[in-house]
């Protein structure tokens, strides 16, 4: 028996009190042999040298007062937030956007879902952008299926900052139909533009209110996540 | 002593998809003519203090930093000194 030597990509996934996606991101992970997952507790001061930081999904704080809006103030989003100053990785999913947003670490903020339903359902998502660590294994214009499960999803931005939004590009991933096309009826929650995935201006920092962990198995529904772990995963082993 | 009312309410032009369901159920109801229903959330507090310019801007503060999120929403508050006799 050989002990592989070779660097692990280090994944800090952080859990906040109501978090309920952190052991889906750390099986998930575990199946890239490349990754190497592990936890952060929200009342942390240190991320253990992360490559990549991960903020799961869930309820954190039960969505009192606004979904997020409490858990941007754990102690450890300090952390989090020097980290993608310098440039670290960090990914937010579902409630994790919603913390990013609510910590002004990416544009915009979340409405509840247009028809004031919880959704929960299978995806089209359309990549609209490839040249982040989060996409550089995908193609523009290509469809994944990725499951949606949330009641608070509806992005939005003003006006003014929405067109800089568009501008800039920061749109990574739209809703769409299986064939692509970016339109209302593919539109599960109301979000503007049908934007589903952000990044911000650097492009170091994710948010998207699809699971990605969720699809990186065939057995469990799907492999339509994989590709973005294993774009971040090639990222930190081999640089942009 | 003071207590405070806070007041957040979406901003206009923002979707309000609970207000939108309201409104549609009041003519159920009966009630015509209702318009322009918008939910928010009303906040209480009591804060500690002799000082209700001082209070007013912490409160301020809390409402910016918490208590609202200014992308989506507005925000007011009336302040009145407790524990008096009236």
């Amino acid at each position: 028996m050989t002990e592989s030597t070779s660097k692990k990509v280090r994944f800090g996934i952080v859990v906040f009190p109501g978090s309920n996606c952190e052991y889906d991101a750390k099986h998930a992970l575990s199946t890239f042999p490349e990754a190497d997952p592990y936890y952060l507790w929200h009342k942390d001061d240190d991320l253990r040298s992360p490559d990549v930081v991960i903020l799961p999904g869930g309820f954190s704080y039960g969505d009192y007062l606004r979904t997020g809006a409490i858990a941007r103030f754990s102690p450890l989003m300090g952390a989090v937030s020097a980290f993608a100053e310098t440039g670290g990785l960090v990914l937010g999913i579902c409630n994790g956007f919603q913390i990013l947003t609510e910590a002004h670490m990416l544009h915009g903020a979340m409405l509840r879902n247009r028809g004031l339903r919880f959704i929960c359902h299978s995806q089209h998502l359309r990549v609209e952008r490839t040249d982040t660590p989060f996409t550089s294994d995908m193609r523009v214009g290509a469809v994944i299926q990725v499951p949606v499960n949330h009641n608070e999803g509806a992005w939005t931005a003003g006006s003014e900052s929405l067109q800089q939004i568009e501008d800039q590009r920061l749109v990574v991933f739209r809703y769409c139909d299986a064939d692509g096309r970016i339109t209302d009826a593919a539109n599960p929650n109301g979000a503007i533009d049908n934007v589903a995935g952000i990044v911000n201006e650097r492009g170091n920092v994710l948010g998207m209110m699809p699971h990605p962990e969720r699809v990186c198995e065939s057995a469990v529904g799907g492999t339509g996540g994989r590709r973005l772990f294993g774009s971040l995963i090639h990222h930190v082993l081999e640089g942009p | 002593m003071f207590r405070v009312s806070v007041y957040v309410t979406p901003k206009a032009g923002i979707l309000d998809p609970q207000g939108a369901t309201i409104e549609r159920t009041l003519p159920a109801l009966g009630f015509e003519g209702v318009k322009n229903i918008r939910v928010g959330r009303f906040i209480t507090l009591e804060v500690e203090g002799n000082d209700a310019d001082a209070v007013r801007k912490d409160v301020d503060d809390m409402c910016r930093r918490l208590l609202a999120n200014l992308i989506i929403e507005d925000y007011r508050f009336e302040v009145t000194a407790a524990g008096e006799p009236e």
